[in-house]
């Protein structure tokens, strides 16, 4: 099965890569004057044309792309003028670390409030956790992060506005802030860290938070009916135990299959969220590649989302026959 | 239409600019001096527009592709699945941005990767239930007596899969709405000086935290409308299909 | 004449519904002494699942329970203090034989988990309101465990106890229900169609198995089942239910021999045998949300008289031990 699962890996990596190149190289009429940017001239977008091979037959153009890819070259920033691939694993931790936070978040709230809906169905607290969800499926997350920043940051001054951190943040050890000033010893920093950290991650997680509770809260509804709740009820097994060990390892094999799916939402919504906070992440250096009309680094970006995204699926399927027996 | 000042979507009253909110202009005016109330009403006739023939897009190329890998259910079925599953592994608005970067900002553009980029569900949905119906008695009777797999696929497989379909496309036209405003957030929607939510959010935030309203109003309206349109879908999946709404209460 | 274990008396259950109230149980009464096997005899929908989970009190929380008592070993169960139901009666000293012994294990756990699950709380060796589950009692549950395993004659139970519940097959898997019935030493079993998900030629098995380990131990079984034969192979005496009421409890010959209720009468006619063709009984189970007047059954019943309509029949006793609800009854 997980086997099974590692094979697909390369084909659908190679069709990532062709949707990828056609929509960079096959949509656009003339992709080298796109390369090049709208003021440039004739003679640029010439020699751009030559310099990545546009002139050449697509197939080759493809196999080419695909070569390079695989040997880790995304091309050269026409912005930075750095390789692209470097440019995103030096961002890659301020985005791992801020949904990882999120993620952690949407779990630790979205379970129980999900456990608890279900038990007391049509009570008022379920009412109140429908409400949320429903709201946090529906609110655009930059919108919220800008009504965050307003409140907390503008008014009450709680927290700052944007920014991973003041000045620089602690020695390089993993790049993730926090983690950083754990193992340096350095509390202030983490404390600014974390002040920095709050709220990118409660605008990253309530999409995820309310898919979480909603999920569970079906999933556990669903087994609370099942013969086996009803055989250990009437075995006077206490109920506490039944749900906290039996029924939610039942609910939640539900709710595993959609962390994939969230996660995905929360590299998207990094995009968003990551421009409006200014966080110096895989999504803030998307949209400054837009803005700079930066060809290859948007490219790019596209394909290690989509590389991260098939990732944490396979995490999650193995996850999954692990969870449950009846797939091995 | 209701809109009060429906000039105000391309005209400039810079004396009226970042007025907050009054009883004349419900939400305020904006950098321009537009009644904000009124431009999002417009807003509000691009948005849906924008949702609408996208989500239909992607219902008429991911219904289709659904049908006929589930009702064949071979390898070309597969190969079809595992098309889709690439077009999942990219998040949405990422290829939207690329799509939009490429073809640049406009309304067409943004449609285009819309539905690029959601037809997959669809497909997915469409699959996973003619899988379940494919061998029931009623669509074996009908392949039995003779019917052609189109009209099988057509005339019986459809209708029974349809409310599934019909919940998924209307909570489907709230995310599109949300995603269609984040391209246009980010300066990748319609261009100026369209009414579009998105952009108006990101317009209003170099006059934050004074004109609060600016902010406030267009946030609020795609709240409301993803919400509806939600809810919508959810009371449709009560009322279409009575075994998930039915709880366990039953003796 | 062994004394009384279990006393329903009078007791009704209706459960509120959209469409109505259903009056699932109509004052019923039932005893069952020390040792002995009870059949619980009637058609789909009749209310026998409802008795016994009213008994073992794990009903949905839409019903009600109305009556005199449900008088177990001394104890009132529909007075008893629910959080002492729940951790000295139910799954203690009552346990329960599941109809699907497919869904009645959960999936994702090993047999074994389960079955310490269940002594962690129900072992006999537990004190009062212990919490935790230490070494030396999870030592003598084991083996105590494997002994009864190897007792319901299931090979290898170590090896077992490691096994998830989809990699068994439906026989053994009730074997297992039956095994962890017996396991907390109960004075009462509760069976609810217990190998109605079997296969016919392992359901004789199991039903010979579940009467020996029960004489064996003195302990006594409240078996629900639609099927006559099965009630003749394992029962002492038979109680008859038909929409929501008990008409006829009789020792098993005078039950087969000489049945006193109609229904009972068409209930055996309707039983296969060799050359005579099989034969229903006409009409259909009423709605219990609009239970017919007077005796359930007069609507079906060919002995059925004007004073069938009007009112409940009379307990009357046609033979030593048996007692029949029927205005006809003692004509058989």
């Amino acid at each position: 099965m997980i086997a099974r699962r590692c094979l697909w890996m390369p084909p659908t990596l190679f069709g990532l890569l062709l949707i990828v190149f056609t929509v960079s190289h096959v949509i656009p009429s003339d992709p080298a004057r796109v390369m090049a940017g709208e003021n440039a001239s004739a003679d640029q977008v010439a020699s751009i044309r030559h310099q990545y091979g546009l002139d050449q037959p697509l197939p080759m153009q493809f196999l080419r792309y695909v070569k390079d890819v695989i040997e880790g070259d995304m091309g050269t920033s026409l912005f930075t003028q750095r390789p692209v691939a470097e440019d995103l694993l030096a961002r890659l931790p301020a985005t791992l670390e801020l949904a990882l936070f999120a993620m952690a978040f949407a779990v630790l709230a979205g379970v129980p409030l999900g456990v608890v809906a279900a038990l007391r169905r049509n009570s008022w607290l379920d009412h109140v956790v429908r409400v949320i969800t429903v709201a946090g499926l529906a609110m655009a997350a930059f919108w919220l992060a800008i009504l965050l920043q307003l409140l907390f940051s503008m008014w009450l001054g709680l927290t700052p506005v944007q920014g991973r951190i003041n000045g620089w943040g602690p020695d390089p050890i993993t790049g993730f802030f926090t983690i950083d000033a754990v193992l340096r010893g350095d509390w202030e920093t983490l404390g600014q860290a974390l002040r920095h950290l709050v709220l990118p991650t409660m605008t990253l997680a309530l999409p995820a938070v309310a898919t979480i509770v909603r999920f569970t809260r079906a999933g556990m509804i669903n087994v609370m009916s099942s013969n086996f709740v009803f055989y250990q009820t009437a075995m006077g097994i206490p109920r506490r135990r039944i749900v906290w060990k039996y029924l939610l390892r039942a609910a939640l094999i539900g709710t595993l299959t959609q962390i994939g799916l969230i996660f995905g939402n929360l590299i998207a919504g990094a995009v968003v969220v990551e421009t409006v906070f200014d966080w110096p992440g895989l999504g803030s250096f998307a949209v400054n590649s837009i803005l700079h009309s930066d060809y290859n680094a948007v490219m790019s970006f596209t394909v290690f989302a989509g590389v991260m995204f098939i990732l944490t699926n396979l995490a999650v399927d193995i996850a999954q026959t692990l969870l449950d027996p009846r797939g091995r | 239409m209701l809109a009060p000042f429906p000039q105000d979507v391309d005209t400039y009253h810079l004396p009226r600019r970042l007025l907050g909110p009054s009883a004349a202009n419900f939400f305020g005016t904006d950098r321009m001096g537009g009644d904000i109330f009124s431009r999002l009403l417009f807003g509000a006739r691009l948005t849906i527009l924008i949702a609408v023939i996208a989500t239909s897009a992607a219902v008429l190329i991911g219904v289709p592709v659904g049908l006929v890998a589930g009702y064949y259910n071979n390898r070309f079925s597969d190969l079809l699945m595992r098309v889709s599953d690439v077009f999942l592994a990219v998040p949405q608005i990422v290829l939207a941005i690329a799509i939009a970067q490429t073809l640049g900002p406009a309304i067409h553009n943004v449609i285009l990767a819309l539905s690029i980029t959601y037809w997959p569900y669809w497909a997915r949905l469409v699959y996973a239930e003619t899988r379940s119906v494919r061998h029931e008695v009623f669509i074996e009777a009908a392949v039995a007596l003779g019917a052609s797999p189109l009209r099988v696929m057509v005339l019986h497989v459809l209708p029974s899969i349809a409310s599934s379909v019909i919940v998924r496309t209307t909570i489907g036209l709230g995310g599109t709405i949300l995603v269609a405003a984040a391209l246009g957030f980010l300066g990748l929607g319609p261009p100026p000086p369209s009414p579009e939510w998105g952009r108006m959010i990101a317009e209003s935030r170099e006059f934050l935290p004074q004109a609060w309203w600016y902010a406030a109003a267009p946030g609020i309206a795609i709240l409301l409308v993803v919400m509806g349109f939600n809810l919508l879908g959810d009371g449709l999946r009560d009322a279409l299909d009575p075994k998930l709404s039915r709880g366990n209460d039953a003796p | 004449m062994h004394p009384d274990l279990l006393s329903v008396q009078d007791v009704s259950v209706s459960f509120s519904t959209e469409g109505g109230t259903a009056h699932v149980l109509d004052a019923v009464s039932l005893t069952l002494r020390l040792g002995e096997i009870m059949g619980l005899v009637g058609e789909s929908g009749c209310g026998k699942t409802t008795l016994a989970r009213t008994i073992l009190g794990a009903l949905p929380p839409n019903a009600r329970v109305r009556g005199a008592a449900i008088s177990f070993d001394g104890r009132d169960l529909l007075t008893i203090d629910p959080r002492e139901a729940a951790s000295e009666i139910r799954g203690r000293a009552i346990t329960f034989v599941p109809q699907d012994p497919f869904s009645a294990f959960n999936p994702l756990f090993t047999v074994g988990d389960q079955i310490f699950e269940l002594m962690r709380w129900k072992s006999p060796d537990r004190r009062p309101f212990e919490a935790g589950y230490n070494r030396a009692r999870r030592r003598s549950d084991r083996d105590r465990a494997l002994t009864l395993l190897r007792r319901v004659q299931l090979p290898d139970p170590e090896r077992l106890l490691k096994k998830y519940p989809h990699e068994l097959s439906g026989g053994q898997r009730q074997r297992l229900m039956i095994a962890m019935a017996l396991l907390p030493e109960p004075r009462l079993v509760i069976a609810d169609e217990p190998t109605t998900a079997l296969d016919v030629t392992i359901q004789a098995q199991i039903l010979m198995l579940l009467r020996q380990l029960a004489v064996e131990r003195g302990v006594s079984v409240l078996l629900t089942t639609h099927d006559l034969g099965t009630a003749w192979e394992i029962c002492d005496r038979v109680t008859v239910m038909y929409a929501g009421q008990t008409l006829e409890t009789a020792p098993i010959d005078a039950f087969f021999q000489a049945p006193a209720l109609p229904y009972t009468r068409l209930l055996l006619d309707s039983l296969p045998s060799g050359e005579a063709p099989l034969r229903g009984i006409p009409g259909e189970v009423p709605s219990l949300v609009s239970a017919p007047s007077g005796c359930r059954f007069h609507p079906r019943c060919p002995s059925a008289s004007e004073v069938c309509r009007v009112s409940r029949p009379p307990l009357s006793e046609p033979g030593p031990g048996h007692w029949v609800r029927c205005h006809h009854g003692l004509v058989g």
